[in-house]
């Protein structure tokens, strides 16, 4: 699989693993990039987004998206890394609708604030909790007390 | 149908705020999270004005179980048990998509008996899922006899699922590099005796259901959404499939030898709960096709990859070769090592596009497993669908979407 043109702008760096492509984005251009993909590229649908720890080392945060053309088929992974100290990012709403829950359980898993994004609450874990689950320095077991 | 208003009363009472003037019927209901027809546990907040939904907020995680973070801690054989309690009414498409995963990272060959085997039980699956869809769906909007015939077919299933892995529901059959155990003696027998009838089960619940005024009053032109709409809110699988679009990873992103079999992806315009109702009724077909040519084409030979590092070895050459012995011992106490990437296995769950995001760094435990659950997806574009349509409706249109709680909860 190639990079779909014009992307090229936008990839910091690019690379293709198990026939995945993977291409990186500064943080700041995610909007323009997630535009740039769903009105020009024809990728259509907004699959997931997720996000890694890579604590302690830095940048901590990579935020992963997961887009799909259903018209051509392809599938595309994009990547933002984001620094540990108030992980912060656009929200891709401006791009897929879809992407409002998706951030929700970012957010509330991550601790990854996303700008612009029309309803940023906790969505899986009760809005009163303290810490981000999925983050790797919070513990599996244990009792809040 | 009035026992919504009943059952609404019963659950939780219904706060009126008839303090303004201008908004003198509007009324907030808090339907679930025990309420009958969100089979599970979902909140919805909706907003009445009379009978009309003017908004509709979905509050889910009732059921989050913290899965994602319990991969982290887990060999990735062992984690395989914890994919079948994500989607408790497909667990074996679940076992598949993380097994494939994991097995895409090692780049392991599964041989063809074990793929087959994989096809054939992921297809009986999504029948067992698409039976319970289709006695609940009908019991929520009233018909109350649909669901016991579509559970003495799922009984069957289920018996079937007993024989292969000893378990009903949380079968773990699929592991990493092929399958749990030897398929049992008989199976072939059981299963056709079960695929031979099953068309004409199917035809049974069409007679009770399509052509049935109460229910085509009930279903036809409900629940409408366009195909635009859809995509951009992320809803997959048969909803799309019932809006005109002829989308399903068995036949785009083909996986596990699905390119061997033949088989049609029904579609239709409308859009409607009927149209939903349609196209699965025909997927169940067309499923029970696949499951016959599983059957009677299936390939003789292993049933698991042949990588002594990550499949455990038979019983009986432990007891006679010493390196038996010792890859047992390693995989059963330090696991198997993962090459370090990433992957992204989707494929075509009961409900829809099923992910797994699988990050490896290179140990024997997963970095970092997402799953990304067809309910998930589904759910979110519930609001877009139920505003502004009665609220009986709202119980069609839910029953229509066919969400697992587990799947979105996780």
């Amino acid at each position: 699989m190639t990079l779909p043109t014009g992307l090229d702008q936008f990839a910091l760096v690019t690379y293709e693993k198990f026939g995945e492509l993977t291409v990186e984005i500064a943080p700041e251009r995610i909007v323009e990039a997630c535009l740039f993909l769903k009105h020009d590229l024809k990728f259509e649908r907004l699959s997931t987004v997720t996000a890694v720890d890579r604590y302690p080392s830095e940048p901590r945060f990579e935020v992963v998206y997961h887009v799909h053309s259903v018209s051509r088929n392809e599938r595309l992974r994009l990547k933002c890394r984001l620094a540990g100290e108030n992980p912060e990012i656009d929200s891709a709403t401006a791009a897929w609708r879809s992407a409002n829950w998706h951030e929700r359980e970012v957010f509330d898993l991550f601790g990854i604030r996303f700008r612009n994004h029309p309803d940023l609450r906790r969505i899986l874990m009760p809005e009163d909790w303290d810490g981000y689950p999925l983050r790797k320095d919070y513990p599996i077991t244990g009792i809040q007390v | 149908m009035s026992s919504i208003d009943l059952d609404a009363r019963s659950d939780e009472p219904a706060t009126e705020t008839r303090t303004t003037q201008s908004q003198p019927r509007r009324m907030t209901l808090n339907m679930g999270p025990q309420h009958p027809s969100t089979h599970g546990v979902l909140r919805l907040l909706l907003e009445l004005d009379g009978e009309t939904v003017l908004s509709a907020k979905p509050d889910i995680g009732y059921l989050h179980t913290g899965i994602e973070k319990e991969f982290e801690v887990k060999f990735y054989q062992q984690a395989v048990t914890l994919t079948d309690r994500i989607d408790y009414l497909a667990p074996l498409s679940n076992n598949l998509c993380y097994c494939l995963a994991v097995e895409k990272l090692l780049q392991l060959e599964i041989p063809p008996r074990a793929q087959w085997m994989r096809v054939m039980l992921t297809e009986l699956t999504r029948l067992n899922s698409h039976l319970v869809w289709l006695g609940t769906h009908a019991i929520d909007i009233g018909a109350m006899s649909v669901f016991l015939y579509c559970f003495r077919e799922r009984e069957e299933i289920l018996r079937i699922f007993e024989m292969f892995s000893g378990q009903r529901m949380m079968t773990s059959y699929f592991r990493i590099g092929g399958l749990a155990l030897a398929p049992p003696r008989g199976w072939q027998q059981r299963v056709k005796k079960f695929i031979d009838i099953f068309p004409s089960r199917v035809d049974e619940y069409e007679s009770l259901l399509t052509g049935n005024q109460i229910w085509m009053g009930r279903t036809q032109g409900v629940g409408y959404m366009s195909l635009e709409d859809m995509l951009d809110l992320g809803i997959t699988g048969p909803m799309l499939r019932a809006a005109g679009l002829s989308i399903d990873a068995r036949k785009q992103e083909p996986y596990s030898s699905y390119d061997k079999f033949d088989f049609e992806v029904p579609t239709r315009k409308e859009s409607d709960v009927f149209a939903r109702y349609q196209v699965r009724i025909e997927e169940m077909r067309q499923s029970a096709r696949i499951v016959r040519q599983a059957l009677e084409g299936m390939p003789e030979g292993p049933f698991t990859a042949d990588a002594p590092k990550v499949v455990l070895p038979e019983r009986e050459k432990m007891k006679t070769q010493m390196e038996a012995l010792i890859y047992h011992f390693k995989i059963v106490t330090e696991g198997f090592r993962v090459p370090e990437g990433e992957v992204y296995q989707v494929i075509e769950s009961p409900r829809g596009e099923l992910g797994y995001y699988v990050v490896s760094d290179g140990t024997a435990k997963p970095y970092r497993v997402h799953i990304h659950g067809p309910s998930f997806g589904n759910l979110q574009g519930l609001p877009k669908m139920i505003e502004g349509s009665l609220i009986a409706d709202v119980i069609a249109s839910l029953g229509s979407m066919d969400f697992v709680l587990g799947d979105t909860d996780r």
